[in-house]
């Protein structure tokens, strides 16, 4: 009993929509303050299964275990276990009729029941963190896509999850403003926070993850260390993708 | 053209139906706060239904939006208020306006606050779940405002067709600004109390018909 539990597990979990299956039999565990990239071509599910994890969409089959939670369970509180799970998107999803801080605040105020001066000073401390105290009023719409999505990631972190999820963090982002959202993610990575994130940075992935996973039609094809995963891939269909993707 | 003025613009007839005419705006105006609200009201529920999950909560309600949007509003307050009674439902003018109102109203709303709603993109309301939100938190505070600011215009141009057709609560003689003014023309014979009724109309909505279009210029852009 030495080996720490796992914080996030699917089991044979099956999405379909349809007649298409998208995920078929996913087997994933996630250990506390580790760090998973999922890679994998376009459409192969690796959004779905992300989405999954916090029941954004509902699996066909299979289970889902959140810190000894079944969170398939008819008795589980979906809303209460996605404060800890915080989920960052590739569109940012920023309330655009909202300040910075109101975007941050909403659910601390909502769900968190903080009142409001609570819930501002947690605004403020979380927008330190990524580096935008002097946007705490902006609106949105006067930000750069790396600046929304800095404030996206203040937004999932305010609850203090305990697991984050990141859809594509940077693919909407201009090229000079991924840095900055990847410089935040490292900080976070640094601080201990444990992440799945679905991405196609290789060199971040390769600094970063402890572990990735390679994800193609539905199935995890093959997992291991970065260096394992885009240096030696075993299977044909990680080959293939890897070297897609290094070109 | 004396003959013309005399029987269109003729102000002695007019401020002799000035006490009747102003006793009909403030019906009017009565009758514009009921059914504007309850409209508002009714069109943001049934909305939300016609986007529930159920499918058949979702047909129904789409049915029915289809159904009080066809009838010709007039046709549909006749028949509340001469039709209702055989079923031993019997309806004040006022009442049967007011339900009439209701039901056409709510129809014409829900269109547009559907359309609003469908246009605040799905990203939105799952960004929301994911902190936690209740699926009707994140319709208040999140989709809901925006999909408001969406179509505004298109509200208040319901809104403005709305007071224009309170008019009609004249044919069950609910003593409304068009009744009174009638009721004025037939005793004076004279046109005058129906162009000043004309007026008053004009110079109510004419400022928020302006405000409509100033609105729909800052969207459109
Ligand atoms: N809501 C949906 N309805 C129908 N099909 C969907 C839906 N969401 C995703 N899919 C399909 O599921 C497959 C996997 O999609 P996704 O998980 O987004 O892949 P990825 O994120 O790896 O690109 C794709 O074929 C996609 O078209
Ligand atoms: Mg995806």
């Amino acid at each position: 009993m030495d080996t720490p539990q796992p914080i996030l597990e699917a089991q044979d979990l099956r999405k379909s929509f349809g007649t298409l299956e998208v995920l078929q039999g996913i087997n994933f565990s996630l250990l506390p303050q580790e760090m998973v990239f999922l890679i994998g071509p376009s459409g192969s599910g690796k959004s779905t299964l992300l989405r999954c994890f916090n029941r954004l969409e509902e699996p066909t089959g299979g289970k889902i275990i959140f810190d000894g939670v079944d969170l398939m369970s008819p008795d589980v509180n979906i809303n209460t276990m996605r404060q800890q799970i915080g989920m960052v998107f590739q569109q940012f999803n920023l309330y655009p009729h909202l300040s910075v801080t109101k975007n941050i605040t909403l659910a601390l105020r909502k769900v968190s029941k903080k009142d409001s001066s609570e819930a501002d000073e947690i605004a403020r401390e979380m927008l330190k963190r990524v580096g935008l105290e002097e946007k705490a009023n902006a609106h949105p719409d006067e930000l750069s896509g790396g600046q929304q999505q800095r404030v996206a990631i203040a937004r999932a972190m305010a609850l203090e999850p305990k697991v984050m999820l990141f859809d594509e963090p940077t693919s909407a982002l201009d090229p000079e403003l991924v840095g900055s959202v990847l410089q935040v993610m490292q900080k976070l990575r640094d601080s201990g926070m444990t992440m799945v994130v679905v991405s196609h940075e290789m060199r971040f992935a390769r600094d970063a993850a402890d572990r990735v996973a390679f994800m193609s039609e539905g199935q995890i094809v093959e997992e291991g260390e970065p260096g394992a995963i885009f240096e030696n891939p075993q299977q044909k269909r990680t080959q293939d993708f890897v070297s897609e993707i290094s070109r | 053209m004396e003959i013309f003025l005399d029987s269109f613009f003729n102000f002695q007839i007019m401020s002799e139906a000035s006490p009747l005419l102003i006793r009909g705006l403030g019906t009017t105006a009565l009758l514009c706060l009921v059914v504007i609200p309850l409209g508002l009201i009714g069109g943001l529920t049934v909305a939300l239904m016609a986007l529930s999950r159920s499918p058949w909560l979702r047909w129904g309600t789409i049915a029915l939006i289809d159904f009080f949007r066809a009838v010709p509003p007039l046709v549909l307050l006749i028949f509340i208020y001469s039709g209702l009674p055989f079923a031993d439902i019997e309806l004040s003018p006022f009442t049967a306006v007011c339900v009439g109102f209701f039901l056409n109203n709510s129809a014409y709303y829900a269109e547009i606050y559907r359309a609003g709603i469908e246009s605040v993109g799905v990203g939105q309301m799952e960004a929301a779940r994911s902190t936690g939100l209740k699926k009707i938190q994140a319709l208040v505070y999140v989709v809901l405002p925006q999909a408001t600011r969406n179509v505004l215009p298109d509200l208040l141009s319901n809104t403005i067709e709305v007071v224009k057709l309170t008019s009609i609560a004249s044919v069950v003689a609910l003593q409304e600004l068009l009744y009174s003014a009638d009721m004025a023309r037939s005793v004076t014979y004279n046109s005058s109390p129906i162009v000043m009724a004309a007026g008053i109309y004009l110079l109510i909505l004419w400022p928020v018909v302006r405000m409509l279009s100033n609105l729909e210029h800052k969207v459109g852009k």
